[in-house]
């Protein structure tokens, strides 16, 4: 340091208190700053969904004791009620003992009409503007499973069309998932009955797990989700299909308001030719345990990443 | 206790006055800064109030221009160790004064990586989950829950090593070896896991090939040890020009052969996951493909990534060139790499890793006005940042502003 230069002297009058000049000098420069602060910040009037008091303090869904649960699920049908105008019924299902649900979807049958799509889209509450979709059907040529190769914005006149097949595509609720491993508060999990379920009030909204999962499964609210009032499925699920707010996850849970209580998902219910199969895989009796059982060929996607799917295709073979 | 206390306030309140002043050019560009914080914070308040739908990302790419920033920034705060090791570990006297510059660098660095994650989040209002005790932080299993520990823990002990020095420096008193040795030793060790821990982020996912490589890592450290020395270089030229402070041409031209090396090793890295993407030819090449060369039709990335592969290239060959012994041609070097590396791992790495969508489908990413000016906003706040912190430090340094000279 002793190089460096002399500290310059101090400017004659520098030490003075403060005068009336720099008084009213800096009240100016403060108040041009605070307007200035205020103008930038004033987008912010318009902002209608800044969360409550309750929403923001809202507990971790495994931390919930039962009463508590009972009081959040009340409040959660009042929101609902106000902004819809409809009052429904918001349910905390629990999985059920000794299932664990596997889809298997018949590759030959599948026709690629997307009906299934949009019944989940009515089934689940999804946002139509923008729009949110948890099922993406993929055209595929004939002999490859290349997804590269896949139209996703196929627009014939009718299907199915000659020289291709189609594959639907949803959340593969993965044995081993990897949208689980990489979230960083514990806000999706996989249940006892094998669903990877998020919780809508934990999810920060950080989107690792949409960069992780390799089927693309995952949906993120980019805007404040909206559903027409007269389109709003009453029946809900706290880990379901219940509204969403804007900036957090969600993706498919095998429609846990339907399947929790012993039904079957929306997708499998419209689907015209049969090509959905969806049961409890320990029942060894269930459809979908004798497909597995008989068929000769079938598949998981991307098996090469270990992800272990509970979704598999299967062919009529 | 009380008389300590009441010291230090004394000395953050010199600091905080002489923060507010300056000669002419002091005030105007500080002003500008200001002004684009104000519109970055503009824009923000847009977001907050209408949510990421204001920015280019989507479901296809879902992240973008935030992250790209970020993982470039924490690059620039682990550099700062690159001035650490040769003081401390070598000795070497050049740096010795300006290892608190860089250190200062790392702390404005990663006030700028945490700002560029909490306006990536859907859910800013939510980040007390991620706070261990009364959220429910993911540790170990998740990167990211890692990367909020390391990238907060190592600004706590830049804070406090720079902190500590200048005070002491303030105070005109030998600085105690054992309060602050131990943790410049402990920030060197974490300086290089704060990058890797960041590279691990992508290179843990198995469903993205691009990401999904060994060599991210390492090509993380290479890039940051050039592009964080060649910011330092660009500031210790700013501050010689406009404070009295001296800074030798000996210790930039030690910065010099720092970012030398890194960037050989960078551009070697470089072909090395260029070759193994083309030469290989399998189907995992869709995305280096359209970083390259363009892909169905697509194409937006190619003139990003072959500016930066030529400014990386030019960079090199002044850098093994004397001519950059030259103060003015190593500026020149400096912005090169700098631009060229921020391309290379922002635009370059992060938004291809999601084209095509793991589905196949197409989509690109282009960063909208909002989201760009959210961007020039948080870089405006770190700049403000560092210009304060220099404003600070380099009188304390020079012994004017000390604790002798209290009024």
């Amino acid at each position: 340091m002793s190089d460096q230069p002399p500290p310059a002297p101090a400017k004659p009058g520098e030490k003075a208190g403060v005068n009336r000049r720099t008084f009213l000098r800096s009240s100016a420069v403060l108040g041009t700053g605070v307007a200035a602060l205020a103008a930038a910040l004033s987008p912010l009037r318009h902002l209608t969904d800044f969360p409550s008091t309750e929403q923001f303090l809202q507990k971790y869904y495994k931390e919930l004791k039962p009463e508590e649960m009972a009081k959040v699920l009340t409040r959660i049908e009042d929101e609902v009620q106000k902004q819809y105008g409809k009052r429904p019924t918001v349910r905390d299902l629990k999985p059920l003992d000794g299932v664990e649900f596997v889809y298997a979807l018949n590759l030959t049958r599948c026709i690629g009409c997307r009906k299934c799509v949009h019944a989940c889209v009515a089934e689940n509450n999804q946002s139509r503007d923008p729009e949110i979709q948890y099922i993406r059907v993929l055209r595929l040529p004939h002999g490859s499973l290349d997804l590269e190769k896949a139209e996703h914005n196929y627009a014939p006149e009718s299907v199915p069309e000659k020289g291709y097949f189609y594959m639907p595509v949803q959340c593969q609720q993965c044995k081993n998932p990897p949208c689980v491993k990489v979230c960083p508060v514990h806000a999706t999990w996989q249940e006892p009955d094998g669903v990877t379920v998020i919780d809508y009030d934990w999810c920060i909204g950080c989107r690792y797990c949409e960069a992780a999962c390799p089927y693309w499964a995952r949906r993120f609210n980019f805007a404040r989700p909206s559903i027409p009032k007269d389109r709003l499925n009453l029946n809900m699920a706290y880990l379901g299909n219940r509204p969403r707010s804007r900036g957090v996850m969600e993706k498919c849970h095998f429609c846990q308001q339907r399947t929790r209580e012993g039904r079957y998902p929306a997708c499998l219910e419209v689907c015209p030719v049969g090509a959905r199969k969806f049961g409890n895989i320990l029942d060894p009796n269930s459809e979908v345990a004798f497909i597995l059982r008989t068929k000769r060929v079938f598949i998981q996607l991307k098996e090469e990443m270990g992800t272990s799917p509970r979704f598999f295709y299967y062919f009529d073979v | 206790m009380i008389r300590a206390s009441r010291n230090y306030l004394v000395f953050i309140g010199r600091c905080a006055r002489i923060a507010f002043d300056g000669d002419w050019r002091y005030y105007a560009w500080m002003g500008v800064l200001t002004v684009f914080c104000l519109l970055g914070i503009n824009a923000y308040a847009r977001q907050f109030t209408e949510g990421l739908v204001v920015t280019g990302m989507s479901d296809e790419v879902s992240w973008g221009v935030y992250i790209a920033n970020f993982t470039f920034l924490v690059g620039v705060a682990a550099a700062a160790v690159m001035m650490v090791i040769p003081v401390y570990i070598y000795n070497n006297e050049e740096l010795h004064d300006l290892v608190i510059f860089g250190e200062l660098l790392a702390v404005a660095a990663i006030l700028m990586c945490l700002a560029f994650v909490t306006v990536d989040l859907g859910r800013p209002d939510r980040f007390w989950h991620l706070i261990p005790g009364i959220g429910q932080l993911n540790f170990p299993a998740s990167m990211l829950s890692w990367d909020v520990i390391v990238l907060n823990g190592y600004l706590l002990l830049n804070l406090h090593i720079c902190g500590y020095l200048l005070y002491c420096r303030y105070q005109n008193r030998k600085p105690a070896r054992w309060f602050y040795i131990p943790f410049v030793f402990i920030a060197i060790v974490w300086a290089i896991s704060i990058h890797t821990v960041t590279a691990f982020l992508y290179v843990g996912l198995g469903g993205r090939p691009f990401w999904n490589s060994a060599i991210v890592g390492p090509r993380f450290l290479a890039s940051a040890f050039a592009a964080g020395p060649s910011l330092i270089i660009l500031a210790l030229q700013i501050i010689r020009r406009v404070t009295l402070y001296r800074v030798h041409d000996k210790a930039l031209l030690t910065l010099r052969s720092i970012v030398q090396v890194s960037m050989l090793i960078n551009v070697f890295l470089l072909a090395n996951e260029v070759f193994k993407e083309f030469y290989s030819g399998n189907l995992h090449v869709a995305s280096s493909k359209y970083l390259f060369l363009g892909l169905h039709g697509y194409h937006a990335l190619v003139p990003w990534i072959w500016t930066a592969v030529v400014f990386n290239l030019v960079a090199m060959v002044l850098l093994v060139l004397p001519v950059s012994r030259s103060l003015k041609w190593l500026n020149l070097t400096c912005v090169l790499c700098i631009v060229g590396i921020w391309i290379e791992k922002g635009m370059g790495l992060v938004i291809p890793g999601f084209i095509p969508t793991p589905l196949g489908e197409m989509i690109e990413y282009s960063p909208s006005l909002n989201e760009t000016l959210i961007c020039f906003g948080i870089w405006a706040f770190g700049l403000l940042c560092y210009t304060i912190f220099l404003r600070v430090s380099v009188p304390i340094l020079q012994g004017s502003l000390s604790k002798a000279n209290e009024a």
